[in-house]
Parts: C-alpha cells; structure tokens; sequence
C-alpha cells in the first residue's frame, strides 16, 4: 500500500483504541461535543419548530419574503456565523459582559444560529406537505393556534425529525463556529471537530481520521437512539 | 400515547447530560493566553500548561492562533497574556499601550527547506541569495499568507532582498493556513517554503525522521526568531487577570522553566532555546 493510504488504516485502527481506552483527551472532545449540539439542538427546536409551523401553515403578509430569506440562511457559511458571534461576545463587543468567549454556551449560540434557518425551513416544507384536510378539520374542531401547531407538528412528527436530524449532522459536522467562538482550548472548548483541524495541522493525519471515525461513532448512535423511538411510535 | 413518555424520557436524559456539565468545575484561577501556532503545534504548551498549573495552582487556557490575531485578542480584552513572536510588530503594540510589560522568553531561528535535490540550487546560499535564486527558477515557494509572525518574518525578508514579494506569480503560492499544512504544500509541489525550527523538527518527527524537505538555507542572522511574552494592559482592560498574568509571565522567565523549555526535544533536538534576560 502506498504511504498516503496508511493514514486511513491506520486512523481506523486508533479510532478502536480511543474508543476502547476511553482516551481522556478523546473523552473530553466527545463531552464536549456532546453538550454544545445538545444545548444548541434543545435551542433550535425549541425556537425553530413553532416558528416553522407558522411559516408553512399561516398566512400572513410577507411569508413568501420570510420564506426565502429563511431558505437563503441555509448557505450561512459556519465561520461568518463564528465571527458574527465573536464580535458580538468579544469582551469590547455588546455583550462582552456575559462571559461567553471560549466556552461551550458561546458555541451553542453560534450553532443554534446555524441549525435555526434548517430546522425553520425543513418543519415549513413538512408542514405544508401535510393533508389540507388536517388544518381544516383542526378549525372545525375549534382548535386554537397552540393545539393546531402541537396536533399539526404530532402528524408531521417523521418530517420534523428528519429536520432535527439534518440539523444535528450540521452541528455536529461544523468546525468554524466552534474554533472561532471557542477557541479549542484543551480540556474545555476542543471538541471533535477543533481537535481534528488540530491534529491535522501538527501533521497527524492518522489521528485526525481516528476522531473522524469517533465522530461517525457517535452520530450513529444518536441515530440509532432516535430510529428506535420512531419504531416506537408507529407500533 | 405511550410513544410521548419515551419522548419525554429522552428530553430529560439530554437535559441531565447538559446540567451535569456546569461550569467548569469550580476550579481555581484561571488565565487565558493567546499563543501562536509554533509553540501549540510543537507540543510546548501542552508541557508547560501541567507544570504551571503544579507550580502556582492556575489553569492556562491557551488558544493557538497566528500573531496577528493573538494581537487582536489581546486588543479586544479576550486573553489575558500573549505568547507572540514579531518583535518589530510587538514593540508598537506595546508602544500603542495595548500591551506592557514586554519580556523575551526564547527563540529558535527560521530556515528554508526544500526538496532533497534542491531545484533553485539554494544550498549554502544567504538569505537574500537564496530568495533570489528560488524567484530566478521559478520552483514553487510556499507562503503562510496569513499574517502571523512567520508569515510578517517572510515579508521582511523580501524587502531585504529588494524585492517586491512574488504575490502575483504562479510560482508563489500563499497557503494562509498553519506551518505544517504550509510545508505540506510546499511538500506536495515539490517546492521551498520557510519555517521556524521547532515546527520543522516537529514535521520531521511526524515522518518518522525521513522527511521530504530537507533544511537548506539556516544559521543566517537575519533567520532569528525571538519568542516574548506580554501582559494585556489592564489599563485599556479592566476586566484581564493581570496578577495572574505577571505570575505567568514572571514563571516562564524563571531560571527554572527556563530550564525546562532548553530541555524540550523532540528526535534529540532542542526545539527552543530560552534567553529570558
């Protein structure tokens, strides 16, 4: 085998022993990791599913506007969003104050900017692809704009989640936010995406593709988590 | 529906996992340094971070960025002390009262590297000559372009040589990334490239000692590439830990550490060598 292709093998074979080991500095990544896309995810659904449900189902003067200035945040390049969130949470910046440079809470903002516009997008489309005879029949039961958005999202819930999903593979996948805003301090904000630009930059390959795989790891166990849940709900 | 409780026990789960996380952990001080890439790549800081944490019980955080924009944290009050090396750029940061109390803590020197067969013929050559021969031949030369000290070194090399810096030629490729990723450019196209030392070492280490460019062009005078640490004014920033920060830098100019940092190899070669005064 040529030179170049040992780093695959190679990074397969050390991404087994980080994960068998539980390597501490792997550990640490992967917590990492693990926290900023959960609070970033809690945020954008929380924010992005009724804001999605109005935009695919209400009508309201500018909706297509909104509409396509949402569809257009999808192309939000990760670091413009990570030096918009630096300038605003830079010390001289506005809210400088709160402390949010280089921790994991900066990033989950910036994250949470990113995952915002797909999860809008996404729950619109999933919303609007629903059988009209739903939203009519909801009005004629007289229910309100809450009940008809949570009975609405509950229908769509398999679109909804493929949304969540895209989201989260964003999140987890973006490095310019989280090496802007955090700044891959060891033990704190370098998670698997920093350390892999990392290690690539100190010249070790293998261990770069070693965390790649990791990350690949831990991606299919959330989707693992959440396939079994859908089984779930259609038994 | 029996499907909602999964849900709901899901929901929780995360929220346990992220309140579980806190802050960090009620610890002790903690200082927050910008430093360059060189000393991060190297494995320095990663030595050094244990051993001040033992000595005087705060945490470094550091986060490895080109000098530029180690500058321009230290200006916008985001660090409380620099690790930097462009001398010339670091006294008028000083002097425009971003910065005090500015002292040298080691150097290593700059070298040229290139392919083993030497193309431009720029062994053994100066500085000045060897730039000049590279630009004549036309063999690749790979740039940091991204503002940091290495890159800021390189242009005041050009300006030695007298000439305008190649910008526009397709020979001249400017990277703006890392050292390592910038030598493995030049590595790629078979070209020249300007590193400092202990990166070099660190890259060839990487290769198993065997490396495909090889140090050409050092022990030039103009090639010295001197480290210094500087506190963030606490005057400009009311918010940096400058206590902390003149613990730090007062430590890393210790006769000890001082030691230490001399005492740093990797394939049994100094990557540092500390002259705090």
């Amino acid at each position: 085998m040529s030179g170049s292709l040992e780093y695959i093998l190679s990074g397969f074979e050390k991404a087994v022993d980080l994960l068998i080991h539980l390597e501490p500095e792997t550990f640490s990544a992967v917590l990492a990791t693990v926290q900023a896309s959960s609070m970033s995810m809690l945020a954008s659904l929380a924010l992005g599913l009724p804001l999605g449900f109005v935009l695919g189902q209400t009508e309201f003067p500018g909706r297509r506007t909104v509409r396509t200035i949402v569809d257009t945040l999808l192309a939000f390049p990760t670091v413009v969003i990570g030096l918009l969130v630096y300038t605003f949470i830079s010390h001289r910046g506005p809210l400088g104050g709160l402390e949010l440079l280089f921790t994991l809470k900066g990033i989950a903002i910036g994250q949470t900017l990113l995952a915002l516009p797909i999860v809008v997008a996404l729950t619109a489309a999933a919303v609007e692809g629903q059988d009209p005879r739903l939203k009519t029949t909801l009005l004629t039961l007289g229910a309100d704009l809450r009940q008809s958005a949570r009975s609405t999202l509950w229908e769509a819930r398999f679109a909804v989640l493929a949304a969540a999903l895209t989201a989260y593979g964003r999140v987890v996948s973006e490095v310019g936010i989280s090496m802007m805003v955090g700044g891959n301090i060891k033990w704190h904000t370098r998670t698997i995406t920093t350390a892999i630009t990392l290690e690539t930059g100190k010249g070790e390959f293998g261990m770069g593709i070693a965390l790649g795989v990791v990350l690949m790891v831990l991606a299919a166990i959330v989707n693992l988590g959440l396939a079994f849940l859908k089984k779930r709900s259609e038994s | 529906m029996p499907n909602k409780k999964t849900a709901l026990a899901f929901v929780a789960l995360i929220s346990c996992l992220i309140l579980s996380m806190g802050g960090p952990a009620l610890a002790g001080d903690v200082l927050k340094m910008a430093s360059t890439t060189s000393t991060a790549n190297t494995g320095l800081l990663d030595f050094l971070a244990p051993m001040f944490q033992k000595d005087t019980g705060i945490e470094l955080q550091f986060v490895a960025v080109g000098t530029g924009k180690a500058l321009a944290l230290g200006q916008n009050c985001d660090v409380d002390v620099l690790l930097v090396h462009a001398p010339a750029t670091e006294k008028k940061y000083v002097a425009d009262g971003f910065g005090v109390d500015r002292k040298e803590v080691m150097y290593n020197d700059f070298v040229i590297i290139g392919p083993k067969d030497d193309p431009a013929k720029v062994k053994g050559l100066t500085v000045i000559e060897a730039l000049a021969a590279i630009a004549k031949s036309k063999a690749s030369f790979a740039s940091r372009g991204d503002n940091s000290g290495t890159h800021k070194k390189e242009l005041s090399l050009w300006a030695s040589a007298k000439m305008a810096v190649p910008e526009k030629d397709s020979w001249y490729v400017q990277t703006g990334q890392g050292m390592i990723k910038t030598i493995n450019v030049a590595s790629e196209k078979a070209g020249y490239t300007m590193t400092d030392r202990g990166t070099y070492i660190k890259y060839a280490d990487t290769l198993k000692g065997n490396p495909p460019l090889v140090i050409l062009v050092e022990g030039d005078k103009v090639l010295f590439n001197q480290y210094s640490v500087i506190l963030v004014n606490p005057a400009k920033c009311q918010n940096v830990k400058s206590d902390l920060a003149k613990k730090f830098s007062d430590w890393i100019t210790s006769e000890k550490v001082q030691k230490e940092i001399g005492e740093f190899k990797l394939l049994g070669k100094k990557l540092f060598i500390p002259n705090a005064k």
